[in-house]
């Protein structure tokens, strides 16, 4: 088993004559948290859209877990274990937040039409393990005590975490967080940051979209920097930090 | 979860079944048109509930539903009728109409699973048109549909000797046919009704759910949409397949008129002013809608005897009109339909909440 993750090979993407993308070349170690950070602009989004199949790059592709990612696939991406949050939060609002989470576990389950007609036995049996993991993942959010609510209904740090419990039901290898602490005062970003060292500590490497330098650079093990579609600097934060390159293009003086 | 063994909904459900098993005698003193149009209620009750899975669950929005019902209703008809010399038995056509409508549900699926909304509406509106009149025209050359002519002759529902058409001693008791169609229809109606709802608390259920929630999103945690979509489209067209094929059966008669525009209209307005993605309110939506057109016509043209003196308005018009009025109230005061789910309801009449931390 490679130590790298998921390999981005000189991935490309231009939307007319803005190149969103060129050539970003990056790999993710397994069990590490990644931060990918950058101006608003500079293509983390579209980076994100690529490597879960929404957009198709122009050039380039993922290696994910020795497994050439086939583009404008997104179920594919899910399956393989990829999964992902949206930086405008992309809930179920008119689902309850468990069943926000059960939908989670589509991919992992496979009971179709006639199971659901004739509620046989394997039927019955998969559809309580999926509510019982669903539950187990509402507690592990810490919001079990909303189970019931419409999504919808939910606080804003509240639909974050449901939209972190979903993409885990779908037992990912990989959780792709975008932006996940944005909108949220301190004491919710700390609670957050424990939350992805969980994650970590659980086995499931992440890489983490995100504005918060101080979140990003406590957190991470590894960060990389993009700037107008390229990417800068790859390494360590403590490195990233005082590269001048960065500091111009991002951090400020 | 309901407990469905308390005594309380024991009760409830005893009720139910007396009030269904008396209701046609009940309906029949009236003439047994009133019983035909009671099994109407019922067929619509089926192809409500077929569109319910591809609107109200899966948020697709179709209007040429009906060619469904067609699909099934022709299949029954040319299979079990001197048209083609064939008379196939029940338990081959009703899988067989099933099965034709869900293909066909598939046919129109495909190339409209990138289409949301207005744009699908369209191009399901043309799809259920095109049905119609291949129908109407497929006389020539080789005569298979017998164009607006229609079929004729087609036979009843026949379970052994035991046919559903005609008057016939059951149990001491004489049934008309029309009686004896409520009953299966009920029973079929039962088993939909399951069928649905279990659907809907399914895992395929859930994924439909996701889809008219938030495509991408749905994507994005593994479903499958373009699956996920066709199947919707299959199942739903196969509940009109089975009711089309009942249709046939029991008209003994189909031509092209009978699955125009207006009748996809019609199912959807069911599925809408009922309550979309509710099944109890589907259903409500379904018998309400089938009676008030009926009503009205015998109650038109008496009350404005009584009012006027005279005949002021042509009853047709008149009928047309109290009903489209009625429509338009039930959209203005209840949007979410007359019996929406808890959820859908509250999505409706309130303001979202808004949490700001």
């Amino acid at each position: 088993m490679s130590d790298i993750l998921l390999q981005a090979n000189a991935v490309a993407k231009h939307f007319g004559g803005v190149k969103a993308l060129r050539d970003v070349s990056l790999s993710i170690r397994r069990g590490e948290v990644y931060g990918l950070i950058g101006p608003n602009g500079a293509g983390k989004t579209t980076f994100f859209n690529c490597m879960t199949g929404l957009y198709i790059p122009d050039g380039g592709g993922f290696t994910f877990d020795g497994v050439a990612l086939q583009a404008d696939a997104p179920h594919r991406a899910a399956e393989l274990g990829i999964a992902r949050t949206f930086q405008n939060i992309r809930l179920f609002g008119n689902m309850t937040a468990l069943e926000n989470v059960m939908v989670g576990r589509h991919v992992r389950t496979k009971a179709g039409v006639f199971g659901a007609m004739f509620l046989n036995r394997a039927t019955r049996d998969e559809e309580a393990a999926i509510r019982q993991r669903a539950v187990e993942l509402l507690h592990y959010v810490d919001i079990a005590d909303r189970a019931d609510d419409l999504a919808k209904n939910l606080s804003y740090g509240d639909q974050r975490r449901l939209e972190i419990a979903r993409a885990l039901a779908t037992e990912p290898k990989l959780l792709c967080l975008d932006e996940p602490a944005a909108g949220m005062n301190a004491t919710e970003t700390e609670e957050l940051r424990v939350l992805i060292e969980g994650i970590r500590k659980d086995g499931t490497t992440v890489l983490l979209i995100e504005h918060d330098v101080k979140l990003v650079m406590g957190l991470c093990d590894r960060v990389a920097v993009l700037d107008y579609g390229a990417l800068v600097i790859e390494d360590v934060p403590a490195v990233v930090q005082k590269d001048p390159r960065v500091i111009e293009a991002y951090l400020g003086a | 979860m309901k407990n469905w063994l308390s005594p309380k909904s024991m009760t409830g459900i005893a009720l139910i079944a007396i009030a269904l098993i008396v209701l046609p005698h009940v309906v029949g003193m009236g003439g047994q048109a009133w019983v035909r149009i009671l099994n109407f209620a019922i067929l619509y009750v089926f192809l409500a509930l077929g569109l319910n899975i591809v609107v109200g669950f899966a948020g697709l929005l179709d209007l040429g539903y009906i060619a469904f019902y067609a699909v099934g209703a022709y299949t029954w008809a040319l299979l079990a009728s001197p048209h083609f010399g064939l008379h196939f038995p029940v338990w081959a056509i009703l899988p067989i109409g099933a099965l034709m409508a869900c293909v066909f549900g598939v046919l129109l699926g495909s190339p409209t699973l990138k289409l949301r909304g207005d744009y699908l509406a369209i191009v399901t509106l043309g799809f259920g048109e095109i049905i119609r009149i291949f129908l109407n025209n497929l006389n020539s050359p080789v005569n298979i549909t017998n164009g607006p002519q229609g079929i004729t002759l087609i036979d009843p529902v026949k379970v052994g000797d035991f046919s559903f058409a005609g008057t016939s001693q059951i149990f001491g008791m004489t049934m008309t046919g029309p009686q004896k169609y409520y009953y299966l229809l009920v029973a079929l109606a039962l088993l939909v009704i399951i069928i649905n709802v279990r659907l809907q608390h399914s895992r395929i259920g859930r994924a439909w759910q996701a889809i008219r929630e938030d495509e991408i999103a749905a994507k994005a945690v593994g479903i499958n949409t373009r699956n996920i979509k066709l199947l919707a489209f299959a199942m739903g067209a196969s509940f009109g397949g089975i009711a089309g094929g009942i249709f046939s059966a029991m008209q003994g008669f189909v031509s092209p008129e009978s699955f125009s525009l207006i009748e996809s209209i019609m199912v959807l307005a069911m599925v809408v002013l009922g309550g979309m993605g509710h099944i109890p309110g589907v259903i409500l939506g379904a018998v309400l809608l089938t009676f008030l057109p009926e009503v009205l016509r015998y109650a038109v043209t008496p009350v404005q005897m009584a009012l006027f003196g005279k005949i002021l308005v042509d009853p047709e018009s008149l009928r047309m009109l109290v009903f489209g009025l009625a429509l338009v109230l039930v959209m203005r005061f209840k949007p979410a339909g007359l019996w929406p789910s808890p959820e859908r309801s509250r999505e409706l009449s309130e303001k979202p909440v808004e949490v700001v931390k």
